[in-house]
């Protein structure tokens, strides 16, 4: 069992450049994302559209379309649903909660018909084996950017709308419109990131670094460079490690960015009691 | 004569049978302070709502300055308003200061490429909030997470934030809430202060009037599905107010404060002076 090998880096690295392109761009956007998921508590809503853009994507794969597509329909869906019914809070957690379990049924279902290559199907769930090829690309890059153009445009009245909704409805930010055009970018972003991370382990990608960034700043201004490095660490520096030992890249992924998480919640608690202290 | 701020004509308000007031009329001028007044559920900030553009007219038109709120485009005509909330305690995880309220205020409403910090742009911006910030005396707790801070302390950077905008119009939902008297005083003299500085008219929901009733220049009334209009001396007395709810109330005036008796919600709440 070998967890790191770098005796044939040199060949291996040039195999793997769409896959950081890939990576790079979707850490750009996970990071973005990320911050309006955490404050506009939609932790849980990810992980629901992620389970359905899995089964959109084992759908896919039992009928031979492209996988990309299937996902991305999935999680458009779920995210259209989300979106329309649950407005409020706990609505929507019990909407996820009855979405998530029925997509994940479907997926396997999907998934057990399915007589092609095993890998195909642990991926959906687990994440790739580092090879993303040149369409791919094209899907993946195209939504990434898609989403972060979005994104940036939206940026200021989202904020307003999700830190400060009454008063940001009153001063005429359209906060329905911008929450249900949020639920879209939030489901392509989702159907993106189950390519590379898996629908298991989007959370990792869409949630973590973006909380690690906002336990350490509140600067409108730090909060998104640190969540997208944060991001970009994890990605990258997962893509790279998992290459040598040809695993799937998303437990070193998930783990570099726990470890972020973990060593961020440490330093807000060691100043916290310095605050106290002082 | 000035133009109004403010035009609401002919208005009324229902939800089926049950009618928050009809016939408004009430012509807002730029240097008004306007406290409105009446007991839970007369349609205090249905009011709000429906100049906000947010509530449609059972009947009846309200303009801002001189453009209906239902419009379109008046929907981005209500920038010129200044809104401050019910004074209620925020999340204490959020993520947010009160100096990012008053940015919230300034431009919180643009779409558009965020402003690159250290822009021209960006440095003007946190020059207004620093100047805001300083005008009421929220220097102490201006960097400090929102869900940490008193209500008094939060009013403070709403009224900041409801002003920084340049707004013609001011809306205010009972922001005195919860406050002790002595912050209410504090509170309502600083949005006093910083409206005249800023040469705009105040639209006070409240369910006591005593706070503002130095700086009110008229009072809306509103109960039973009818209201009146004008000044403190004018409306708050026993015999208007005692026709508006059809039983007997007996106003009382005590060392500078009003006291209204016999609205029977004031059984309900025996600590509140006023409903």
């Amino acid at each position: 069992m070998v967890l790191f090998d770098f005796t044939d880096y040199a060949e291996l690295l040039p195999l793997i450049t769409n896959s950081l392109i890939a990576g790079g761009l979707l850490a750009v956007v996970g990071g973005l994302i990320g911050i309006f998921v955490n404050n506009r508590d939609m932790s849980f809503a990810v992980h629901g559209i992620s389970e359905l853009s899995f089964a959109g994507a084992a759908i896919a794969l039992l009928f031979g379309v492209d996988v990309v597509f299937g996902s991305l329909l999935g999680s458009l869906v779920a995210a259209g649903i989300i979106g329309w019914l649950g407005a409020r809070a706990r609505e929507r957690n019990s909407i996820v909660a009855v979405l998530m379990p029925a997509g994940l049924g479907l997926g396997i279902l999907a998934l057990s018909l399915y007589e092609g290559r095993a890998a195909n199907k642990f991926g959906l769930l687990t994440g790739q084996i580092v090879a993303v090829n040149d369409p791919q690309l094209v899907w993946l890059a195209s939504i990434s950017l898609v989403v972060i153009v979005t994104l940036l445009l939206i940026w200021r009245p989202l904020n307003f709308a999700s830190l400060d909704p009454e008063v940001a409805a009153a001063r005429g930010v359209p906060t329905r419109a911008l929450s249900f055009l949020f639920m879209l970018l939030l489901g392509l972003s989702v159907a993106a990131s189950v390519q590379v991370v898996g629908a298991l382990l989007v959370l990792s990608l869409l949630v973590t670094p973006a909380a690690s960034a906002l336990k350490l700043t509140s600067s409108p201004v730090l909060v998104p460079l640190l969540a997208v490095a944060f991001a970009l660490v994890a990605v990258l520096g997962g893509i790279l490690l998992a290459v040598g030992a040809s695993l799937p890249i998303s437990p070193y992924v998930t783990t570099i960015s726990f470890l972020i998480y973990g060593i961020a919640r440490g330093i807000a608690a060691i100043r916290e009691r310095g605050a106290v202290a002082a | 004569m000035t133009k109004p701020v403010l035009t609401i004509s002919n208005a009324s308000m229902a939800f089926g049978d049950r009618v928050l007031w009809s016939h408004l009329n009430l012509e807002v001028q730029p240097h008004e302070f306007i406290a409105v007044i009446g007991s839970n559920g007369s349609g205090k900030s249905t009011l709000l709502k429906a100049i906000l553009g947010q509530q449609p007219l059972t009947e009846g038109s309200i303009r801002v300055l001189g453009r209906s709120v239902r419009s379109k485009r008046a929907q981005r005509g209500s920038r010129r308003i200044g809104y401050i909330p019910q004074n209620r305690a925020m999340d204490s995880g959020l993520r947010l200061r009160g100096r990012d309220l008053l940015h919230f205020g300034l431009d919180g409403h643009e779409f558009g490429l965020p402003h690159l910090p250290f822009s021209r742009h960006s440095r003007q911006h946190k020059k207004r909030v620093a100047q805001m910030i300083e005008a009421i005396g929220a220097s102490e707790f201006a960097s400090k997470p929102v869900g940490t801070l008193s209500g008094g302390e939060l009013q403070r950077l709403r009224v900041g934030q409801a002003v920084i905008g340049e707004p013609r119009l001011i809306l205010a939902d009972e922001p005195l809430s919860a406050l002790d008297p002595q912050q209410q005083k504090t509170i309502a003299e600083l949005l006093n202060r910083e409206r005249r500085e800023h040469e705009a008219a105040v639209l006070f929901v409240t369910h006591d009037v005593n706070p503002v009733l130095d700086m009110v220049d008229r009072v809306l009334y509103l109960a039973n599905g009818k209201f009146r209009i004008g000044t403190p001396d004018e409306v708050l007395r026993s015999e208007v107010l005692s026709e508006l709810y059809g039983t007997p109330i007996d106003v009382v005036r005590n060392q500078g404060r009003i006291v209204v008796l016999g609205t029977h919600e004031h059984d309900h709440h025996p600590d509140e002076e006023w409903h």
